[in-house]
């Protein structure tokens, strides 16, 4: 067992003039900010093809416009204050933020709009507080937020998508104005036609009859089984990225597959959502549509897989995350049903991002063999 | 009417904020040394610490109650120190006005190592006992630049200069230095030893060829005017005179490593200038 | 792969993908040629450096002591070989700090006797007669923390130890010293372990091995009935074998904050030094030589060897057929822990375990942009400290708030600094502050 080994003549011999010295450890996973925000975006192209049929090519173009503004707007501070512009665009985190807010746009916007919101994102959300890493905010909220506050108009106008334009449907009608659909059943050309949102639609009736047998009717109408599999399949009015639920799911799971996000989040954050509306609409069916009919529309999927789960804005210890998730899932059932806006993930997501550092705190850990202090 | 109730609930309000400001601030009210106020005023207002104290606010606290004079804080010049004097009514004291020298030319004749990790002086020095060969070096990452309240340490390439006329000897360079080059000397000097290592001179020379040999020879030039830490040469600061530019030349210091400030300003400049090539 | 066994294991960690064993693990440990000169460094052990005994010129024998303990926390030096000490004086040591060593010129005899006398019936012996053996021959923690081994085995009457926990977790990547150890000499281990058992009256003996070393496992329990030792079998995961991990992992206990094991009612000792222990009681002889691994994907023949402390990393290297391309890195130790070294000329000293070459490109590691709070240095860190947290407060120079935040707890295993994605050097700032509050500590005790 015990060779001994002879020294041959031959070997070549280290000079040793290279040697780097650092600090341990010398092995690292090889894992960096490029490869976790090509992951993201990994997960982000299903949803994006989704649009892509569901809405037309326009929507390619406005996601890949949003995005190169975001890049740009990047491109430019990193200018002005004099920082290294490649390697801060090179790790993709405006692309990220880009297609991100390019999700939370209705395919109609006006091309005016993205390169402001791409200043609001970049500028406003990120890099003022210092660059990617420090901002509190997740950057494509506040850009969205800062738009539908500043323009409402744009922000609201919804086109009808793929299967919403031909007559055959009759489940489609109520979303239209009777002048839209007498277009539609016409087959004339239909630019310029709008037309609503399930939400909206039950935002304007929790205004009109709220808690009235009106009300219920309606809610019962607005959610029954042909238009839930419509929701289902993202064939309705809305933002880009917030329609079709197929492609989100399959989002979420390359984003846990990919370990670029805590799974947790997810789904607390759609099961409070799901559990609070499913009690008030037991409780009161006036007030609101059942618990599917919340999962299925607005933003709640896209915002709770790709936005609640922002590395940056979320918290950083799991029992942390547990506790953001619930706050979001609470605060946007809360806004949905007795708020202004028909829609309030983006405001309990940022609300929820700016107690990020108490949660922190709060939940900090205990570290093994913790001894309280006496 | 409702104009009327109006004003009556402000002016209500009004009063009873006041009121409620006005009984906290005598509840808590905190009592001041004005002597002290007035020190603190009259001082730099650095917060450098170079007095030994927590900042300029317990240095006043400290003036006030006579445990120190003036002359103590280091930083200010003599008409503010006449003018603390004055102001308070007691000595300005003594005065030791220092600078601080970073007693290095690894930029001119030492060996380099790759290092990886934090840009800072103290934790380079954990790793493998620094990024320089030789261990009493200067590391050159500016720690001390980065705490001096005056902005008077420049990174030139691989090591720290002070810069004098910016330099008011607080001293706190020296302290967060982990290779202690950076000596605190009497202000006004011009010429200094540029080495910091009491090695052996045949052991310096194999990875730093600006090193002080320890030959001695300029003590035998100017006897007096040295003192030897083993094999380093050190000026000897308590002879009458300092040394002026002039003696340099009559040091003849095979090293090169005695120069004048200036000298070594612009040897680090032209230093750097070469490297970047 | 024997499914029914049970496999234990503790919070946090990590599991570094491509983990470099499968370089050296097949290699049976080579015995080396003499070679003609040897440095000895002194301070070999944590604690006091010993003091020499021997002086410029001397004619010494092979196991001779050559310099003694200074005190309590304090180890024996033996010479390596026989021949002449040609000079005492400073080198080029492990921490990068120069040290005093004791060069050896070899006489090409390697002569020397056994200097103890052999128990042959250590079953029987006093156990203190087994423990001044331990002192005699120069034990020390040959994981890594070079540790005096008597001074683990010299239990306070006042504290109750109850199990003797042997480390064969090697959870290091690229090493497999300990493995090839336990795999050739299992007998050594287990013999040393019940050995170490008798001095502390300790009956509960378990050897950890991480489950990739089931050959090893296998060896082991051919002899583990025999000496009444157990091994239990741990998952592969970084940092297994630290000492509170490990505790954990076996025992289920916790090593509460600021204490040692011997709190807990364990002792860990690592089997290289079980191994020397045997050679210790049942050749006679102390502890000159030692297993290392040197290995790294430009190592010509990566493999395990028995080398004379003192060998210079330059000759290791040689021994295992030089490199293919110039080395970025030499590191002593494993890739996680191990020490970054300026020069071939270091020499291996007791705790070296492993001599690790990196490649240029890989070299250089630290290069960040700024923490992006992904969270992954909280998941794997297994003292459950946010590193990346306390990273961000020391480069701000808050050291306060990291000691608020446990920053001494950290034991510098390195797992968050491997997962960070923007390669940040979390470790190295740690270890700054780690170094300042202990300034700190001492300052204020000298007042």
């Amino acid at each position: 067992m015990n060779e001994t080994v002879n020294t041959p003549t031959d070997i070549k011999l280290p000079a040793g003039d290279k040697l780097v010295i650092s600090s341990s450890p010398h092995l690292s996973s090889g894992s960096s900010l490029r490869k976790i925000m090509g992951g993201v975006l990994l997960a982000l192209l299903p949803q994006i093809i989704a649009s892509t049929w569901l809405f037309g090519f326009r929507a390619l173009g406005i996601i890949i416009y949003t995005a190169l503004c975001c890049v740009a707007a990047e491109a430019l501070w990193c200018k002005l204050a004099a920082k290294d512009v490649w390697r801060n665009i090179s790790d993709c985190s405006a692309v990220v933020t880009g297609v991100l807010l390019a999700m939370c746009l209705p395919v109609s916007i006006p091309l005016y709009v993205p390169p402001i919101g791409a200043l609001l994102a970049i500028w406003l959300g990120k890099q003022i507080y210092g660059g990617i890493g420090n901002n509190p905010f997740n950057p494509a909220l506040v850009a969205r937020v800062g738009l539908l506050i500043a323009l409402p108009a744009a922000m609201t106008f919804w086109t009808p998508s793929r299967g919403m334009k031909s007559a055959e449907y009759p489940e489609i009608e109520r979303f239209y104005s009777a002048e839209a659909m007498e277009k539609i059943k016409s087959g004339a050309d239909l630019d310029g036609v709008s037309c609503a949102t399930p939400l909206g639609i039950v935002g304007t009736t929790a205004k009109i009859c709220n808690n009235s047998p009106e009300a219920e009717a309606n809610f019962a109408d607005i959610s029954g089984i042909a238009l839930q599999k419509r929701y289902f399949w993202g064939d309705r009015a809305g933002c880009l990225g917030e329609t079709c639920v197929p492609a989100l799911l399959l989002g979420f799971v390359i984003l846990v597959a990919l370990n670029l996000i805590n799974w947790c989040v997810p789904l607390m954050f759609v099961g409070t959502v799901a559990l609070l509306t499913g009690i008030i609409n037991i409780a009161f069916p006036g007030v609101t549509p059942y618990a599917i009919f919340h999962i299925f529309n607005g933003g709640l999927l896209l915002g709770a897989i790709f936005m609640a789960t922002d590395m940056v804005t979320s918290p950083i210890t799991g029992r942390g995350c547990f506790f953001f998730a619930i706050g979001c899932g609470v605060l946007t059932t809360v806004i949905r049903v007795w708020g202004n806006y028909p829609e309030g993930v983006s405001f309990a997501i940022l609300f929820m991002n700016s107690l990020v550092p108490l949660i922190d705190r709060w939940f900090s850990k205990r570290p093994f063999g913790y001894v309280p202090k006496r | 009417m409702t104009l009327y109730t109006a004003l009556i609930i402000m002016g209500l309000l009004g009063v009873v904020l006041g009121g409620v400001i006005g009984i906290f601030v005598k509840i808590f009210k905190v009592e001041k040394d004005a002597r002290a106020e007035l020190a603190l005023e009259l001082l730099p207002g650095a917060n450098c610490g170079g007095c030994g104290k927590a900042g300029c606010a317990d240095f006043a606290n400290a003036l006030a109650a006579g445990e120190a004079t003036p002359g103590n804080c280091p930083v200010s010049s003599y008409e503010q120190r006449s003018a603390i004097a004055y102001a308070l009514g007691i000595d300005a004291g003594p005065v030791e006005m220092k600078q601080a020298v970073v007693c290095c030319l690894a930029d001119l004749g030492a060996e380099e190592i790759d290092y990886n990790g934090v840009p800072d002086c103290n934790a380079a020095n954990l790793v493998a006992g620094g990024p320089t060969t030789c261990r009493y070096g200067c590391l050159g990452l500016g720690s001390c630049a980065r705490v001096c309240p005056f902005g008077a340490i420049e990174i030139i390439g691989r090591v720290a200069v002070v810069h004098p006329e910016l330099c008011t000897g607080c001293g706190k360079c020296s302290d967060v230095c982990p290779r202690h080059v950076i000596r605190m000397v009497p202000a006004g000097t011009t010429v200094h030893v540029y080495c910091n290592s009491p090695e052996k001179g045949v052991v310096k020379r194999t990875f730093c060829q600006s090193a002080c040999l320890g030959c001695r020879k300029c003590e035998r030039m100017l006897p007096g005017r040295f003192k030897f830490n083993e094999f380093l040469a050190l000026i000897n600061y308590d002879y009458p005179i300092f040394l002026q530019a002039e003696d340099v030349e009559k040091c003849g210091c095979p090293a090169g490593c005695i120069m004048t400030e200036a000298n070594r300003y612009q040897a680090a400049k032209t230093a750097s200038a070469k490297g970047a090539k | 792969m024997k499914s029914s066994r049970n496999v234990m294991t503790f919070y946090g960690g990590i599991h570094p993908n491509g983990d470099g064993k499968r370089l050296s693990c097949f290699n049976c440990i080579q015995s080396v040629p003499l070679l003609e000169k040897y440095n000895v460094i002194l301070a070999q052990n944590a604690g006091k450096a010993p003091i020499p005994v021997v002086k410029k010129g001397d004619q010494v024998k092979k196991y001779q002591l050559i310099a003694k303990a200074d005190g309590f926390v304090s180890a024996n030096l033996h010479a390596p070989t026989s021949g002449i000490v040609s000079a005492i004086g400073e080198i080029q040591g492990t921490m990068g700090i120069p040290t005093m060593a004791i060069e050896i010129t070899s006489d090409g005899e390697d002569a020397g006797s056994a200097p103890f006398e052999i128990i042959s019936d250590w079953e029987n012996a006093d156990p203190a007669l087994l423990k001044q053996r331990v002192i005699d021959a120069g034990l020390v923690g040959m994981g890594g923390a070079s540790f005096p081994t008597h001074v683990k085995l010299s239990i306070p009457p006042e504290k109750q130890v109850d199990t003797l926990i042997l480390n064969g977790a090697e959870c290091e990547p690229y090493l497999t010293a300990d493995h090839r150890l336990m795999l050739e000499f299992p007998e050594k281990v287990v013999r040393g372990a019940a050995m170490i058992g008798r001095i502390l009256n300790v009956s509960n003996i378990v050897i950890g091995v991480e489950i990739n070393k089931l050959d090893a496992v296998e060896a082991l329990e051919k002899y583990t009935a025999k000496y009444g030792v157990n091994v239990a079998v741990l998952h592969v995961r970084y940092p297994q074998g630290s000492e509170k991990q490990l505790i954990n992992a076996i025992t289920g206990r916790t090593v509460k904050s600021g204490t040692l094991p011997m709190d807990a009612g364990c002792v860990v000792q690592n089997v290289a030094t079980c191994a020397a222990l045997d050679d210790a009681v049942m050749r006679g002889i102390p502890l000159v030589e030692r297993v290392v691994t040197v290995t790294g994907e430009i190592v010509a023949k990566p493999g395990n060897f028995r080398f004379k402390i003192g060998t210079p990393a330059l000759e290791a290297v040689r021994l295992a057929g030089g490199v293919t391309a110039e080395p970025g890195k030499l590191v002593f130790g494993g890739p996680m822990m191990g020490f970054a070294q300026r020069s071939f000329k270091v020499p291996i000293g007791k705790n070296t375990s492993g001599i690790l070459l990196i490649p240029q490109e890989k070299a250089f590691n630290f290069e960040s942009s700024g923490c992006i709070r992904c969270g992954r240095c909280v998941q794997g860190c297994p003292m459950s400290l946010i590193p990346c947290l306390l990273s961000t407060a020391i480069e701000s120079g808050r050291i306060d708030l990291a000691a608020e935040n446990h920053v001494m707890d950290c034991m510098e295993c390195g797992s968050c600094a491997y997962v960070c994605p923007d390669h940040r050097p979390l470790v190295q700032n740690v270890r700054r502050a780690k170094a300042e509050l202990r300034r700190q500590l001492n300052s204020t005790k000298g007042k």
